[in-house]
Order: structure tokens, then sequence, then C-alpha cells
């Protein structure tokens, strides 16, 4: 639903908008929401909510606000963008938690029938933030919202409450006539979601907002972003929690393997578990265990069966798996961790994001205990390296740690959707010859020792924790065997092989090197510099061990090498060890997002 | 063609390494037996245990074994039979690996009726690593670890398998060679999970934890032998159990006073009368032997599945293309 206006319409580049208000206000729906609109109009995009560990902290408190900001634009972007131009501020807690990220001249929409005593109050204030000048040199404009959404929706017998639900549906409309957005994506979810009256209400407040955005002389003008010159192909919105389900699912696919998820429910990784708990279709077992070490357990045991076992947590999560992948590493079998990476240590920041996991994943365990570590860069990455977890741990039999964050599990871009041809075939033989067969015996490529599944006649055997004697699998304390063992599963996992590293940029002067979720901050900052004329280049590492063949020889071709990390150097420790380089860290421990601008600033520091 | 198992064929090669004279040797040969009555298939038997003395039982059984981590043993048995419900697995364990650093994870694969056996060797103290008292031991029992006596209030097996809602709970003893062959048997009849509780000898470190009950002199006072829906009588006859109110009582039988038909009939199906004997302790009462608890339950496993392929019948079978294509989608040109 398209109405004419009178208002002229400009063309621009780009646009980065947060909605922010309590966490029961419903930015992350409304936010959301933009982003569908935007990714089926053609924009490519980058997401990024931003909520409370709590589910309903005090209405009106800073603790309870909850954001989600979205960065769409008629050209590739890499991040969510550093600073909002357009704040959507439901209460004045909302405004007082964001107004410092938004762009000077920027434009904020506020609910001005919550600025008022007793919120200022909630929101640890004392004056009025619209009559205080504060708010001098943005664009403000107030809008009541409740009244305003009770009009749009008197006669279908709504209580207040029902009304005020229905506000930020309001609040949505009117961004969508800012920003020239169709509504008819939006209706239509409405219309899937929710039951009469509730959907009537909805549409009428979204409807409303638009119109009257129409009418208000503030907006003196509106704007669209044309769609994005993406490569051709099939696209959906994909946020990196639901592309890391998709991922181990497709890939157990293509190896001819059931997908057995076991599971603790933990932020910021449960929604791995709710994905593929409706993916039965596709035959996988899901399983609430009841706690870390019982979802591991189970996966490791489905592993020994003959499926893919999975298993995903975050930090204090895998603090109590860490004995059983030693289990998953003597007893040489497939199984795949996913650590969605939050704030540590201990229940450290839940709802936060961080990379402080990376010695954990690689270390962390008792014993020589090698295991296979590789990283997700951005949301749609986690399907690609998903895929990767399933073909390492199944090709040489060995967990693999997949880590991804909360900035990545939340966030959403388009994904280019890949033809399932196109997918490599990952397929699995199960072991069933007798003939010099011993539980052992290791395949002379990859090291890997075959996949017998029980229920095999005549390769009935033993497996278990205790050291095992070479090929037999016997149990055996013989000093040489230990030492022997120890040597196989460390060059077993040497031995992966992995893509080699890639630059992209200017050789031989800067390097910023990365991993994770940094990787569009870098990209966009390391594009930044050069376009301004320095020498800079990035190189992003997804294979964290074993490294890329090429990573001493990369490192070593230039002149200085920096490496931005939400840690207090985890990935530079590791390159020194491994390379000799002086690899300088650029750290950032907040659980928030390096901005592009941090990461510029690091580079410029450099030159 | 399928071949014939004779016990032999459930030996494996290995050494067994446990003391002479351990009461896991019996149990060994009694589960040995039982599968070769039972002709399970070796490919489709599979052991699976955790850490400690009784924990070293598959290395012993020629089948598919996995010796797992300390009290994990039933996660990692939940996880196979869930993906793999063809197979026959029999967990085995011990009163710390079950009831302390694995009792999360007992409670939860009894509730949720996992089809398993559960043998737990149950000898009071902890052997591998070289006597400490463990969950089962009585109270004041002085070891390494409490030499002024420990402190802690001893678990019971049978009632605690009981308030998990275990849907077969059993007892037996380590050298009551029949009845535990009988009682592996019914275990293994069972669909869901049984829990099966062996006291057990460990003779270097807790030496005659049993004896009380099981030696031949005093057995028939101190042992009741639960048979289903049969008058619950002991001492060759000359005693029984009686319910008074809720609390049973131990009432002399004969000569013109009671009889069989005044004491309480065993019934394995009433979850409310097996939380009374499972009670039963000695020296109060004898302690009851054989199957306390059975009763039928969906089993997990089956759930699972029958709730993929409720699923799979409905909407069909996910193909790569639906999954990968699942959500809006637009396209670009």
């Amino acid at each position: 639903m398209h109405s004419e206006s009178s208002k002229p319409l400009h063309t621009i580049d780009s646009v980065v908008i947060r909605f922010a208000g309590d966490s029961g206000d419903g930015m992350q729906i409304v936010g959301s929401q933009f982003t569908n609109t935007s990714a089926l109009f053609g924009n490519d995009l980058a997401t990024f909510p931003d909520f409370p560990a709590e589910i309903r902290a005090p209405a009106g408190t800073l603790a309870g606000v909850s954001g989600f900001q979205l960065h769409f634009a008629a050209h590739d972007i890499y991040t969510p963008g550093d600073q909002p131009e357009v704040l959507i501020a439901m209460n004045p807690a909302a405004l007082r938690v964001n107004i410092k990220d938004l762009k000077k001249g920027g434009l904020v929409i506020v609910n001005q029938e919550k600025f008022i005593p007793r919120e200022f109050e909630k929101a640890g204030i004392t004056v009025n933030p619209l009559e205080d000048g504060s708010l001098e040199g943005y664009n403000v404009v107030k809008i009541d919202l409740q009244k305003s959404t009770k009009e749009a929706v008197e006669g279908l017998g709504l209580g207040t409450k029902e009304i005020d639900r229905c506000k930020n549906f309001y609040a949505l409309g009117m961004t969508y006539w800012l920003y020239h957005r169709p509504m008819e994506a939006t209706e239509r979810w409405i219309q899937e979601k929710f039951k009469q009256p509730y959907q009537e209400a909805n549409i009428r407040a979204l409807r409303a907002g638009y119109h009257l955005a129409e009418t208000l002389e503030v907006f003196h003008e509106r704007f669209e972003v044309p769609a994005a010159k993406l490569e051709a192909g099939t696209y959906r919105n994909i946020m990196g929690n639901q592309a890391t389900a998709i991922g181990l699912v497709a890939a157990a696919e293509k190896a001819g393997l059931r997908v057995f998820y076991g599971s603790y429910p933990i932020t910021p990784a449960s929604d791995i578990l709710h994905y593929l708990a409706g993916m039965k279709s596709y035959g996988v077992y899901t399983f609430q265990a009841e706690d870390e070490i019982a979802a591991i357990g189970s996966a490791i045991g489905a592993s020994y069966g003959g499926s893919l076992g999975v298993t995903a947590t975050s930090g204090p999560g895998m603090a109590l798996k860490t004995e059983a992948m030693g289990l998953a590493i003597m007893t040489e079998l497939p199984l795949v961790i996913v650590n969605v990476q939050r704030g540590g240590p201990s229940t450290g920041l839940p709802t936060k994001t961080e990379q402080a996991d990376l010695f954990q994943a690689i270390y962390g365990r008792n014993g020589e205990a090698p295991l296979a570590v590789i990283s997700a860069s951005t949301p749609a990455d986690c399907f690609h390296m998903a895929f990767e977890a399933v073909r390492i741990a199944t090709r040489y039999m060995c967990p693999v740690i997949l880590l991804t964050d909360g900035y990545l599990a939340n966030g959403s871009e388009p994904w280019k959707v890949p033809d399932p041809d196109s997918l490599p075939d990952l397929s699995v033989a199960f072991h069933t010859a007798k003939e010099g067969w011993r539980p052992y015996n290791r395949d002379a490529a990859t090291l890997a020792r075959a996949w017998v599944r029980p229920g095999t006649p005549g390769l009935e055997h033993r497996i278990g924790g205790i050291e095992k004697e070479d090929g037999t699998g016997n149990v055996s304390y013989d000093p040489d065997n230990h030492e022997k063992m120890v040597k196989i599963r460390q060059a077993k996992i040497d031995g992966i092989e992995v893509p080699d590293l890639e630059v992209t940029g200017d050789p031989g002067e800067l390097l910023v090197v990365g991993w994770g979720s940094t990787y569009g901050s870098i990209r966009a900052a390391v594009e930044l510099a050069r376009s301004r004329g320095y020498k800079v280049a990035q190189a992003h590492i997804r294979y964290l061990n074993p490294l890329p063949k090429n990573t001493e020889a990369v490192l070593k071709s230039f002149k200085t090498v920096i490496c931005p990390e939400m840690n207090l150097g985890q990935l530079a420790t590791v390159l020194r060890a491994k390379t000799l380089v002086d690899v300088q860290t650029v750290s950032k421990v907040k659980g928030k997002a390096f901005t592009v601008a941090e990461i510029f600033a690091a580079i410029q520091a450099k030159q | 063609m399928s071949r014939t198992y004779t016990k032999k064929d459930y030996m494996s090669d290995q050494i067994i390494r446990w003391c002479p004279g351990c009461g896991d040797y019996s149990i060994l040969s009694q589960a040995q037996t039982v599968f070769s009555e039972l002709q399970i298939p070796t490919e489709n038997l599979v052991v699976i245990s955790g850490i400690g003395c009784s924990s070293r039982f598959p290395y012993y059984v020629n089948s598919y074994g996995f010796h797992t981590i300390h009290g994990r043993a039933a996660t990692i048995a939940t996880g196979l039979k869930m993906s793999r419900p063809e197979l026959s697995v029999w967990m085995v364990t011990g009163d710390g690996d079950a009831l302390s650093i694995g009792g999360n994870h007992t409670a939860h694969v009894l509730r949720r009726n996992v089809d398993l056996q559960i043998l737990l060797f149950n000898n009071r103290i902890y052997g591998l690593t070289k006597g400490q008292y463990s969950p089962t031991s009585e109270q004041g029992k002085k070891t390494k670890s409490t030499p002024f006596g420990s402190l802690d209030h001893p678990f019971n097996p049978a009632a605690f398998a009981l308030g998990c809602d275990a849907t077969f709970v059993a007892r037996t003893v380590d050298i009551f060679t029949k009845d535990q062959r009988d009682v592996m048997h019914a275990a293994y009849a069972h669909k869901g999970a049984s829990f099966v509780e062996i006291y057990q000898n460990c003779n270097i470190f807790n030496d005659g934890a049993w004896d009380a009950l099981t030696e031949k002199v005093t057995r028939e006072e101190r042992v009741l032998m639960l048979k289903h829906g049969e008058p619950m009588i002991f001492a060759g006859g000359r005693k029984g159990i009686r319910l008074n109110g809720l609390r049973p009582e131990v009432v002399e039988l004969g000569e013109g006073g009671l009889g069989p038909d005044d004491c309480l009939k065993h019934d394995e199906t009433d979850p409310y009368l097996a939380a009374i004997i499972a009670r039963m302790d000695f020296p109060e009462f004898p302690v009851p032997m054989g199957v306390i608890h059975r009763r039928e339950r969906p089993t997990y496993e089956v759930l699972a599945n029958e709730q993929i392929e409720a699923v799979q019948a409905r909407s069909g079978k996910g193909t790569l293309q639906k999954l990968l294509l699942g959500g809006e989608t637009w396209k670009v040109d």
C-alpha cells in the first residue's frame, strides 16, 4: 500500500536506524519487520539487536532498554553501522541510553507522553531532556504515541494495555513513510501472527503511523534507499544462529547422516536449539538435556551410533563440556561443538558479545587434547562454517569447535542461497569389512580411524577414555605408546586441510588480521582507509586450529601487523607463538562490537 | 542363517583386572550367562559405563562397549539409544558414579524412561580411588577421607529411583547368582529404563559390607524375596510383612495366629506399595530383593522417533532445496 505523497522524495545511499524502548515495547519485532521489508526491497543490510539479560526489567528503567539497529544501503555493507542517524526512543530511559550514539544532526522520534516526572525518576534524570537543551543539534519529533494509537484502534474494544501493545507498529508506520517502504510484508506478517481483533488493531496502527508522518510538518521530506546491486541469485535474510542450524542440517544431508543435537538452553545459543527443534522433517533429533554435560554426552553417544553429534552452548557451558570433549578426542569420534561466545568470565554478560573464548577453545582441556577450531565471520558465514565443521569432524574423526558470538548469532544480513548441488559432497562410509581392521587403524592421508557403528557384525570392540594402544585400541599404560598416541592425535589435527589465508588490499605495509565477527568492521575500516590513500590490507583467519599453512608467510610479508579482538589479545598471542611475528593487539572488551571508526583510528595510528 | 551364541561368545580377550575375590566377577559372569540365554547378537549388544571399578565391565564383554567418563554413562547411552533404538544398550555403573557425580543424569534417564538396562553395583565405598566413603556408605563410616566418621546420610538407591519415577526398580546381590540372573532377565524384558541395584562386595576396601544380610546363616531372616502377587513372607515362612496403616511391620506367622493371607501381597505395578517396601531396611526389616516395581510407560526413544515420523508423515521429508529456501526469499537478476 503506497500512498502518493506531496512531499519531496530524496534518494540516499544508506541509513542507520535504531529502535529503542522497554524490553516489553516490541522493539525487536519492529526492528526485524523493518529489516525484512528492506531485504525484500533489495537493500543490502546488516542488523544488530541489543537487549538486556533481564526478560522484563522494571518498565522505564535503564536496565530494561532494548534496542535494534539496522543499516540498510544501496551498496555492499559490512556492519550494522557505527552511529544511527535515526533514533526512535519510546521513553526517557531509551533516549538516555541511546542518544550519545546518535549522529549529530540526526533525527529523534520520541514518545512524548512518557516524558513526565515519574518516568524521569525511573530513568535517573531530574529534568526533561526535551526541554533542557540537551537535544540541541538534533531534529526532534515528538509524538503522543499512546493517544495516537488509541485513536487509530478506536472501536475495536481494546483495553489500555492492549492498545499499548500496538504502539510499536504505529512508530514503525512512521518510519516506513519516512523511508518510503512498502507496508505489505509487515501486514502479511501481522495477519499470520495475530488473531482478531489484534490483527486489525496492529494493521490500523501501522497505517495510521504512516499517514500521520505524511501530515506532520516536521517531516518535510522523505528518503529512499534504492536496491543494492547484489550478485544475481536468490536471497533471504538470515540471522547467525539460524544460519548455523541450517548449515548443520545441510551438511548432514550432504554427508548422508542424521543430526543429533544435544543442548541445554543458554543465551545466546538457545535459538539454534529452537530452529533445529522445528526441523524434524529433516530427521533431526533434538534433545534438551538436563545440563550441558548431558548435552554433549548425548551427542557423543549419537556420534558413536553413527549420527552426526552436535552440541552448542556459550562460554559457561563450554567450561562444563570440557571433560567430554576430551573423551571425544580420545575415542576419535566426530563431534561438532558450537560456542556462541558472550561476555565472560563466569556468567559475565549473557546478552553481550565477546571473543574471549579462543584460548578456551584451543587449549582449554586437560592433557594434550588438540581439536579443530574454526570461526564464522558474518551471520551468513555461520552457514558455511557450520558446513565446514561437519566436513572436518567426519573426515578426520575429531571434535570441531565452531566459534561464533552474540553479535553474529543475533545479527542478520541478506544471504545468497547456495544451489544445493553446488554444495560439496560429504558422504560418509561406515567401515564394515573385517579383514585387516583394528579399532585404531588409521587412514594414511588423514590419520582418521574408521567409523564403525555398533550393529556391525564381526567388528565388536571397546573404546573409552583410557589411553589406547596404537592400532588395537586396547587399554595401554605403556609410556612409549602414550607419547606416540599423543603425537598421533596432534599430527591428525595439524594435518587437517584448510584453505589458505586470503589477503585483500595493499601488500607489504600494514596488515589488519582478525577472526570471527570483527570481519565487517575491519573490512569497512580497511576500505575506508584505502579510499583515503593509506596502504593497508586485511586477512581474516577463519581456521584457528590448525592455522592456514601460509599464515606465517602472510604475516611476515608485512612491516606491521595489528589484530583487533574483543578480548585482551588472544589471537595475537597464538599468532606470536606460532609465527614469531610481532602481532600488535587492538583490544576492546566492552561487550560491544568494534565500530568502523575505532579500527580506522587504529590503522591511522600506525601510519 | 542366524548363529547360536554361547556364554563364551560374550567373553572378550582382555585380562580381567578386578581384584581377586571382587564381587564384580560374579556379576560379569551372570550377565554373560543372561546375554547367551537371551541370544542377543554380540554386534547388537552395547555396554556403556562411567568410571569406577564396575565401569571396567565393557572391556570384558565381547560386544560393542564404551567406557566413558565419570558419571556420564547415562548421557551417552541416551544419545545412542535415541538414535539407534534397535540396539540392546546396557549401562554399568556404581554407587559413586550413578549417585554422586552422575546423580543428575541418573535422575533424568529414569524419568525419561530410556529403554536401558542399568546395573548399579553398590559396594558402599569408593574402590578405584582406594577407599573413600560413597553416597551409600553408612553414616559414621570411618574411611581414608573420614577418619573420624562420615557425616553424610546415605542414599537408598531404590527409593531414589522410585522418586525419579523409574518404571523398573529391582535389587539383587552379587552372590545370589540365580536371583541376579532372574532380575537381569526381567530388566531386559522391561521396555524402559530398568534400574537394577546390585549389592556387591569390595573385598579390599569394604569387605563384608553386605554380610549381615547375605551370609547363608542369616539370609533367611534378613532378606525378603519378592514375588509378584505373593504374600511377603520370609524366615522360612515364620515371619511376614503386614501393613499397619501406611507403615509396614514384621509379624510372626503360624500356630493359630496369622497366616500368609494376612500378609502384604506384592504388586510390582503399584508405585505406592513400591515406595513403602523400598524403604524397608535392616535391622528393622528384612531387605526386599527382586523386582520392587515395574510398570509400563512409553519409552523415550520411541516417543522421539515417533514424533519425527509423525512430522514427516504430515509435512513430508525435508529436502535440501526446501531447507535452503525456507523463509521469505527474493531474486536479484
